[in-house]
């Protein structure tokens, strides 16, 4: 009987088994495109335009486009979790993590190899002249710590509040990377507002009072 | 022994554009299934189907000229959106056919020109130009149109003309990126009278000897061969005179980033990225950009005493 209550809960609260692996093919989507149009180049067909005329720009916008969506959704789970009461969601925030930061270190990978070739000095002198760099470099180096420490030993040893803190380091590079795009486009651009928009939603949401303590203070009059 | 003496025009065999980037097989195919429907097009995103232009070959270069479907997929035309590939999907809206340009301002005959009339009777040149793009990129292309200075000339400017300013239509109908302020529309763009009457200073009506495609600029684009590309104006409803130096949209928008002459130049960068190298498409590996693009034989002297680095 006992066994028997238990086994629904945990039920309850695990992800259902596709919910990892949809998303792990969802979110590597777009990285697998991009391989198999540069396999096409190299080893295919050397004018394809499957990215675009100029792929190396392509390559690089997609990259950093994926980094920044894929670190929006990170910064999603929370408040969608809060929102709806849907914990196994809560399963996807340290993978999606971890797939905005490989997307981000791949993007500056290829930036310094395209355009700088492999100098950090030049990227030292890039990130101090021009401010668009300097927050790039800013929201990678803020997710850096995290991707370090997103394992469960790493949440042990630092212990639960110390890791919670040092993970608000992800709101961030979340800014810094929409400050990023924002000033990388010509002209007036929507696409990058649209990104700082929903990150502003998200954080308000978390500044939200929690369900539990809203629902005390409404019977607390009563 | 007969003597057969080559015009000033003539070309070496190794210097012309081999054919099959002029047409590759599948757009002859497309190309023949509707011209067999409907004749050659005076509008369209896809070269194949529009009208073909006679023109004489005067400048070309040693250059492997830009592949016709990368300089058709690439774009910035921003009144299509602002993507590469917007314009090239989004641009069959436009109708460059009917289409009158007006020749105004500062002259003794100004002219409203039918376009389709005017490039019926014009003797057109094929020029092979370089195009550097402020955001690090460059293609060659083989344009078809005719030196500006001819038309500049024919209308007689006053000699209080200075500037020559050019617009582009903002009709929200045709171009729906209009109705977005990526920039402030009209499209506008000027030269210094005396870069308008430069003999390189094209007006083009074609490339790959075709009507221009829409997300290229049909029916009239200019073609500056020695400024970044977004000097060179697409889509021309109007050519004005004027005394003082014209408000051009890039210099407006963000005037520390996009100077009134935006002459190529490798040594003034843009304050966002370098303009000491550029990306050719379909290549990899960056080239060094060079001074005036390449054409300072012809047009450093129009520079003479300028500090280009303040008139950037």
């Amino acid at each position: 009987m006992a066994n028997a209550a238990v086994a629904p809960r945990r039920r309850l609260n695990a992800p259902p088994a596709w919910l990892k692996p949809a998303v792990h093919l969802l979110v590597a989507m777009p990285g697998l495109f991009l391989l198999a149009g540069w396999a096409e180049l190299l080893f295919g067909n050397p004018a394809s335009l499957r990215l675009s005329a100029e792929p190396v720009a392509y390559t690089h916008n997609a990259l950093g486009l994926m980094a920044l969506r894929t670190l929006v959704a990170t910064l999603a789970v929370t408040p969608i979790h809060r929102l709806t009461g849907y914990t196994p969601i809560m399963s996807l925030r340290r993978m999606l993590g971890l797939w905005a930061f490989a997307y981000a270190a791949v993007h500056l990978g290829f930036y310094l190899w395209m355009e700088l070739d492999f100098s950090l000095s030049r990227l030292w002198a890039e990130a101090l002249k021009k401010p668009f760099i300097l927050f790039g470099m800013l929201g990678l180096i803020a997710m850096a710590p995290l991707a370090a420490t997103s394992s469960r030993a790493a949440i042990r040893a630092l212990g639960g509040r110390r890791w919670q803190a040092l993970h608000r380091l992800a709101y961030v590079a979340g800014i810094a990377g929409c400050i990023h795009f924002i000033l990388r486009v010509k002209g007036f651009q929507l696409e990058p507002w649209i990104y700082a928009g929903l990150l502003v939603v998200l954080l308000g949401i978390r500044l939200m009072p929690s369900r539990r303590r809203a629902s005390r203070a409404v019977r607390q009059p009563a | 022994m007969p003597y057969h003496p080559k015009p000033d025009w003539h070309l070496p065999e190794t210097a012309a554009t081999p054919e099959q980037l002029y047409l590759n097989r599948r757009q002859i195919v497309a190309g023949m299934g509707l011209s067999a429907l409907a004749g050659p097009l005076l509008a369209s995103t896809d070269v194949a189907k529009l009208a073909p232009l006679k023109s004489r070959r005067t400048i070309a270069t040693s250059e492997e000229p830009t592949p016709l479907d990368a300089v058709t997929s690439y774009n910035n035309f921003y009144e299509f959106g602002l993507d590469k590939d917007d314009p090239a999907r989004n641009a069959h809206t436009l109708k460059p056919s009917p289409w009158t340009v007006r020749v105004g301002g500062l002259v003794q005959k100004p002219v409203t020109l039918d376009v389709d009339t005017w490039i019926s009777r014009l003797s057109l040149e094929e020029r092979a130009y370089r195009m550097r793009c402020v955001e690090g990129w460059s293609m060659v292309i083989p344009w078809v149109g005719f030196p500006l200075a001819g038309l500049l000339k024919s209308v007689e400017p006053m000699s209080n003309a200075k500037y020559v300013r050019f617009t582009t239509l903002a009709d929200p109908k045709q171009m729906p990126g209009v109705g977005f302020p990526a920039l402030d529309w009209p499209y506008r763009e000027g030269l210094r009278l005396d870069e308008a009457m430069n003999p390189l200073t094209l007006l083009a009506v074609g490339l790959y000897g075709r009507r221009l495609p829409n997300q290229n600029g049909a029916p009239l684009r200019l073609v500056v061969p020695w400024k970044y590309g977004f000097k060179s104006i697409k889509s021309i409803v109007a050519i004005d005179f004027v005394e003082r130096q014209p408000l051009t949209s890039w210099n407006q928008s963000q005037p520390s980033e996009y100077g009134f002459y935006s002459n190529v130049n490798p040594d003034v960068d843009h304050p966002r990225w370098s303009q000491a190298t550029e990306r050719r498409i379909g290549e990899f590996r960056k080239r060094p950009t060079l001074p005036f693009n390449g054409y300072s034989a012809q047009v450093s002297q129009l520079y003479k005493g300028m500090d280009l680095k303040k008139f950037y």
